[in-house]
């Protein structure tokens, strides 16, 4: 991408004794891996049009401890947590964004009673937000005559009841938007929650993420969009397992509207 | 003599209700066993939460035909209960159809009872067509053979008995009445058993038909009192235990898992440079013995995961919806619920036979119930908490023992080890340098 990012850093706006409206958590995944940088370029570009005070930790950053804690390693997690607490307080943070839910749930429900307290935000509720107060324009015309399905991530549906904010973005884009059988309560795990996506899986008869990637491919998609990076990776593996990659791409939320 | 049949009810009654109370003493003493995790907060929301989801049966209808048919089960079960109010008065006080005085409504009642009956009749045929004939696949799944297999028929085999049992009552019960029998009081409205049961009597005597009409009460009564007894070694437990079990489900997001709070003490201490490690510790706080972390047998679950296990009814909607299952993993949801209740009852009876004291038996719940090969397959998607229509968390229970398997046994698998080395040392899941984590925005 060659295009400039303003990607401003909380140090620095602290030296300037400035406290930006946001900050955005880019977390391990959207910092180090080649799929998920996109993901978070995307974002920022989105940011930087909506004109939107933000700032990142760069690096003072460090894993939320969320993928320890899953995998059984409480300590791991708690050491991660109260590190970042640290940090975030001392810059007085009050409200976060991240584009990875597993660090979502993380921050907003288990970082409290450390001594983290904090409004956390999906980036899909924050783009949603960003479009329903007029700061962000979207042009749908990008996606018309698409078909979009969207691939509920578990730790922002199922495990924070939160199933509109995603749809309500897609409904701004003029594609059409079709709903898998399993979808929102009962949609199907990726396959890479629970420090999975670290591992490989135990013996059985097929990978989770084929069994999603079969149920996304029911609804014969353009697109599949997801609002994970550990879902991106899923189900991008699952449709070249299905060779499927020349029809049906994968994209996170935020890519299709910084697209848009 | 005349009052043999009252003195025998009421020692039938008394025993019934005292194995049963006996019963429910054990099973109250065995929930105790675990860890205690408070429950109390936010009476109202678990009000509404247990009327909603064990009264209302609102998740039972997400899949609308079990839904309805459970639901015609439940409310049938429930109204025809009624019936044996009656049947208790008039059983201490040698009295017949003491409510008959209410007349018209006692007719209702009576009309209404019978036409639920043969509903109940009905949704449990369709029950067992579903269990033994179309096989509908989360019935047989590898945890569900033998006993778990037979529970599921013998409840159905019941309940039949039971409505064939208050039918037949009231057919010769309505034909007696015809006949101007003494003692049957003209009462009672009689929808169904008067022509399903009720030609297969009509040519029996007088005499004969009252042998029938008091063999079906007795029967009848004294199924209701097997049944009661049956609860505690069933599944079937979940018709007293959803109500508490929904009430007391955890109300935070089912995203958020417990901060253990043993643990945020010593990362305190580790990071309170002003800590001295080598200090006496004070005798002023508590001197708890140390804790171990998560949970390798039943006695490190907290309370309301006993209780999980008791009002799990072995429907398997979680494990038709989890995602190891699916993809032919061993991990079944239902299964860590069932093993948890095994070893909860084997160390309930271990208890029982040592005077009260546990005595170590050389088993635990890890390892001789459920496997870490189970454990390690979860994805942590909360598909089957979401999914259990009684609140059921089976996934705070695979948690517990990996944080076990972690923490005391230092037994992850090999990568996830890796992972979490990567963790500690550059604070990310990959050897990444930390120093890195702005690399993204130059390129």
């Amino acid at each position: 991408m060659s295009e400039e990012l303003k990607v401003p850093i909380m140090a620095d706006c602290f030296a300037a004794e400035k406290q930006p409206e946001i900050l955005f958590w880019v977390g391990s995944a959207g910092s180090f891996d080649d799929r998920a940088k996109k993901i978070t370029r995307a974002f920022v570009k989105i940011l930087n049009k909506a004109n939107v005070d933000f700032a990142v930790l760069g690096t003072e950053e460090s894993c939320t401890g969320d993928i320890a804690k899953r995998a059984g390693n409480e300590f791991l997690f708690q050491m991660q947590a109260v590190t970042n607490i640290e940090v975030m307080n001392a810059y007085g943070v009050k409200r976060i964004v991240t584009c990875d839910p597993h660090s979502f749930n993380c921050l907003k429900n288990e970082y409290p009673s450390l001594g983290g307290k904090y409004e956390v935000l999906h980036h899909t509720q924050f783009i949603d937000e960003l479009i329903k107060s007029g700061r962000l324009k979207v042009d749908g015309n990008t996606y018309k005559g698409k078909r979009i399905t969207f691939h509920d991530p578990c730790y922002l549906g199922r495990s924070n009841n939160e199933y509109d904010a995603p749809r309500n973005v897609l409904a701004n884009t003029k594609a059409t938007i079709v709903e898998m059988k399993r979808n929102k309560q009962t949609a199907l795990c990726c396959g890479a929650g629970g420090a999975q996506m670290f591992k490989e899986p135990e013996k059985g008869a097929m990978d989770i993420n084929i069994l999603r990637t079969e149920d996304a491919l029911e609804t014969s998609p353009s697109i599949i969009a997801t609002g994970c990076p550990y879902c991106n990776t899923m189900l991008t593996d699952g449709i070249k397992n299905k060779e499927k990659e020349t029809e049906v791409s994968v994209l996170d939320i935020a890519e299709l509207i910084a697209n848009s | 003599m005349q009052y043999i049949p009252n003195i025998l009810f009421l020692l039938l009654l008394a025993g019934g209700v005292g194995y049963f109370t006996m019963n429910i003493r054990k099973l109250i003493r065995n929930i105790n066993l675990g860890l205690d995790v408070d429950r109390t907060d936010q009476k109202n929301v678990r009000l509404k939460n247990m009327a909603k989801i064990a009264l209302g049966q609102t998740k039972m209808v997400r899949r609308p035909i079990a839904g309805l048919l459970h639901i015609v089960v439940y409310v049938g079960f429930l109204i025809i209960n009624i019936e044996v109010l009656e049947i208790i008065i008039d059983g201490l006080f040698g009295t017949h159809r003491i409510f008959a005085p209410l007349g018209k409504v006692y007719n209702i009642l009576i009309g209404s009872f019978e036409i639920l009956a043969l509903l109940v009749l009905v949704a449990i045929v369709a029950f067992w067509i579903r269990r033994n004939v179309i096989k509908i696949k989360r019935f047989l799944s590898a945890e569900m053979t033998g006993w778990p297999k037979s529970d599921g028929n013998n409840i159905l085999y019941f309940e039949v008995v039971l409505m064939l049992l208050f039918l037949t009552m009231n057919a010769a019960d309505y034909k007696l009445q015809l006949l101007d029998a003494a003692h049957y009081v003209k009462a009672g409205a009689f929808p169904v058993s008067s022509w399903m049961i009720m030609p297969l009597i009509d040519s029996l005597s007088e005499s004969a038909l009252i042998i029938v009409e008091r063999s079906a009460w007795w029967l009848h009564i004294a199924g209701i009192l097997i049944f009661l007894n049956y609860l505690y070694f069933s599944k079937h437990l979940h018709i007293l235990l959803a109500f508490p079990n929904t009430y007391f489900a955890k109300l935070t997001p089912n995203g958020q898992f417990t901060n253990l709070e043993s643990v945020t003490n010593e990362v305190k201490l580790m990071m309170d440079p002003d800590a001295d490690p080598f200090a006496a510790p004070d005798p002023t706080t508590e001197t708890e013995e140390v804790a171990k972390f998560g949970a390798s047998d039943v006695m490190d679950l907290n309370w309301v995961q006993l209780m999980n296990s008791y009002t799990c009814t072995e429907c398997g909607r979680c494990t038709s919806e989890c995602p190891a299952n699916l993809t032919g993993k061993k991990l079944s949801p239902r299964k860590i619920m069932m093993d948890t209740r095994d070893r909860l009852e084997e160390v309930g009876k271990n208890i029982d036979a040592n005077n009260g004291e546990f005595k170590d038996d050389g088993k635990q719940l890890l390892g001789d119930y459920i496997t870490p090969e189970e454990l390690w397959a979860c994805t942590t998607c909360n598909a089957c908490v979401e999914t259990c229509p009684v609140s059921i968390d089976p996934l705070s229970i695979i948690n517990e023992m990996r944080r076990y398997l972690v923490m005391e046994e230092s037994a992850a698998p090999t990568e996830l080890n890796n992972m979490m080395s990567n963790i500690e040392n550059n604070g990310a899941p990959w050897p990444y340098n930390q120093m890195d984590r702005l690399n993204w925005v130059k390129e």
